[in-house]
């Protein structure tokens, strides 16, 4: 980006100063820590300038937005055409109970709907199975059915809205309620929008909510794309997702590592199958945490873009929305605190802040009791107000990517993706990312990393405002969300209703064709939506794909 | 030799979180204990089942589904009617004020919510373990 001789003017005069002023100020003002290093043990130097990013050259490797290779944006005016979709992840109790808070946050300028199921839902089983137990609405909300899901959108222009849906072993069934509601309300799919969560890579890895064991799970996940592209073009297929893999304790490199990994898996398997790189890949999303270092996120966010473009162009694909990755963000849970819980509104700004400096195109903030339980409703609305704050106030919004060009950003998002190669030859070494996650790599590596990491708060080498330094000894007040006690009963019956109501031989019929179609290799969509359009529930629906696909079981290792 | 305090650490339920569960495990471990980790998806019947087969001291459930209520009371249950109510059980995970009490009364005999140092668990199960 320099001429070399101007960089060899600048690294000479940076010794000097190095030597003249920086050696000298610190004989008498040391700083206050032998070393500073982000939250993936990155040493940070005291100062970054033009010679530790001469290597880097601005029309190849930075680029403009909208250009390859999308290090600066994927949308040439980015901020000043729209603002980014504010889109809470909310779910729980019953469908109505959700219904009535997605009507409320809509009413206070959320743009997007996202949905939150509780654990049943998530692995595949109704209300009433016994697993279920205790699980009831918990932590999102219960869709057994069809019906549950006309309720959750009751009065919804689920034509106008996007929904997102964090689904992921029984994501083909659930996205079949979404698709099955509108074509009943008389919406075609051409005109439904969102996005299904569908990546069970990293619920292997991370998360922990699957069901089939990876082959099946990679071919329903394939089928999803297929039908997708073919059949509901505004669908993101698959949100292909770091935020849980840094949740569970990884740090930012590897969360941007392993998915933007992850997300090169998926491709290769979709093209093995055939697909056209250049249809299925446009509708291709990924889905990033926003963790407490500010500055790494960013370059985190830049890094994972440059990274998939250049991949997505080694594996073929010509157009350049094949090659440009659009990503959720959400403000990191694990690092809010349950001590003095209104403080975490001051973290999740500057959270939030990072993710729309790293170009994100959909945001959820986190509320302050997320710590202690479910967000209440004035919880909800002041994160949602955060993220209004950051788009209308801050100004930040009114240039396209305004880091671009710093130094230090530069050269951590260079850095991030030397590391992120590393670990990438480390998983070929083993067989690939299905072999890392047999051999628990992965698994390792993030618990290896939340261990230091809680050591570090342990020891106070790190410092986390309110549980190891600046605390209270005061009791914890907050109020913490009511849901209605009637909402599992009142599901319950509607099960029952349905199962005596229903039409039994069309159900029987297309579970039945499920089934058939399951033990081939035809695409499932088409058979899993006419189970969906029957009434077939959603434990009843999975338990047929459970049968002929058997279920993934998880050595125990920490 | 002075016998090692042995502790079972479990995920009952559905809830697949386990970072915590891990951390907590392991800090046991580095502080001399023995540990077993039953892993995911555990019925209290299981639960209860590996702490007579491993001969455990303490009980360690995590959960941060919000089901603790019903899961974590199912165990302690469990373990009054195998006459087993000697053994200690703790708990943690995303737990509002308002429960812990209750838990408290119903046999987890600690508590432990985000932020918790692992020396004060540590600590807790030195301090209380009844066998």
């Amino acid at each position: 980006m320099f001429k070399e001789k101007y960089i060899d003017e600048i690294k000479k005069k940076k010794k000097d100063w190095e030597k003249n002023i920086y050696a000298k100020y610190l004989k008498n003002h040391p700083e206050r820590k032998k070393e500073f290093t982000n939250l993936s043990n990155t040493k940070i130097k005291p100062l970054y300038s033009p010679d530790d990013i001469s290597h880097l050259d601005y029309l190849k490797d930075i680029g403009f937005p909208a250009e390859f290779p999308f290090l600066r944006g994927v949308h040439a005016t980015m901020y000043r055409g729209r603002f980014w979709t504010f889109r809470m992840f909310s779910g729980f109790g019953s469908a109505e109970e959700t219904n009535k808070r997605y009507k409320y946050l809509l009413d206070h300028g959320e743009t997007g709907l996202s949905v939150a199921f509780d654990y049943p839902t998530l692995y595949g089983h109704d209300t009433d199975h016994p697993l279920s137990r205790g699980e009831f609405g918990k932590c999102g909300v219960a869709i057994s059915s069809l019906k549950d899901m006309e309720i959750l959108f009751k009065d919804i222009p689920i034509d106008k809205v996007t929904t997102s849906m964090t689904i992921n072993g029984p994501a083909a069934v659930v996205w079949g309620f979404y698709i099955a509601n509108a074509e009943n309300r008389g919406i075609s799919k051409d005109v439904i929008g969102g996005t299904i969560q569908n990546d069970i890579l990293k619920e292997y890895i991370a998360q922990k909510s699957w069901i089939f064991p990876p082959e099946p799970s990679m071919r329903l996940i394939v089928d999803t794309f297929e039908y997708g592209f073919k059949h509901v073009p505004k669908w993101n297929t698959i949100s292909i997702s770091g935020y849980h893999i840094r949740e569970a304790g990884s740090t930012a490199v590897q969360e941007l590592a392993f998915t933007v990994g992850d997300g090169v898996e998926y491709v290769k398997w979709a093209m093995k199958r055939g697909l056209d790189i250049d249809k299925f890949t446009p509708r291709l999303s990924f889905f990033f945490n926003a963790h407490n270092d500010f500055f790494e996120e960013i370059a985190k966010y830049r890094a994972a873009r440059r990274i998939w473009a250049k991949e997505l162009k080694k594996l073929g694909a010509k157009k350049s929305r094949s090659m440009f990755m659009r990503f959720h963000t959400q403000t990191a849970g694990c690092s809010l605190t349950a001590q003095q819980p209104e403080i975490n509104i001051a973290r999740v700004t500057l959270q939030g802040l990072a993710a729309v400096l790293g170009g994100t195109q959909s945001l959820h903030t986190n509320s302050m009791d997320e710590a202690l339980a479910l967000p209440s409703e004035k919880a909800a609305r002041i994160a949602l107000r955060t993220q209004q704050i950051i788009a209308e106030e801050s100004g930040v919004t009114d240039t396209v990517d305004p880091l671009g060009g710093s130094y230090y950003i530069e050269w951590l998002t260079d850095k991030m993706e030397e590391e992120t190669y590393k670990y990438w030859d480390r998983v070929e070494k083993l067989g690939g990312v299905l072999p890392a996650i047999e051999k628990g790599f992965y698994q390792r590596e993030i618990a290896n990393a939340a261990y230091k990491y809680q050591k570090d708060i342990d020891e106070k080498k790190r410092i986390f405002v309110g549980v190891n330094e600046y605390k209270m000894d005061e009791p914890i007040e907050i109020p913490i969300l009511e849901m209605d006690e009637k909402g599992e009963e009142r599901q319950i019956n509607r099960l029952k209703k349905l199962r005596k109501n229903r039409n039994n031989q069309k159900y029987e019929r297309t579970l039945k064709a499920l089934r058939k179609a399951a033990e081939g290799d035809e695409n499932l969509m088409p058979y899993i939506l006419d189970c969906v359009h029957a009434y077939a529930t959603l434990g009843e629906t999975c338990q047929v794909l459970r049968d002929v696909f058997g279920e993934y079981e998880e050595p125990a290792i920490y | 030799m002075e016998r090692k305090i042995r502790v079972l650490i479990s995920k009952p339920g559905l809830d697949g979180h386990d970072r915590g569960a891990k951390v907590v495990a392991r800090a046991l471990r580095d502080a001399g204990m023995e540990v077993i980790y039953t892993g995911l998806h555990q019925t209290a019947e299981m639960i209860v089942e590996a702490a007579i087969q491993e001969d455990v001291d303490v009980v360690g459930l995590s959960l941060l589904s919000g089901a603790h209520m019903t899961l974590f009371v199912d165990v302690t249950k469990l373990l009054k009617d195998k006459g087993m109510d000697d053994i200690l059980v703790i708990g943690g995970g995303i737990i509002p004020e308002r429960d812990v009490p209750k838990l408290k009364k119903a046999g987890i005999n600690g508590v432990f919510g985000p932020g918790t140092p692992c020396e004060d668990i540590v600590e807790f199960i030195k301090k209380n373990v009844k066998r």
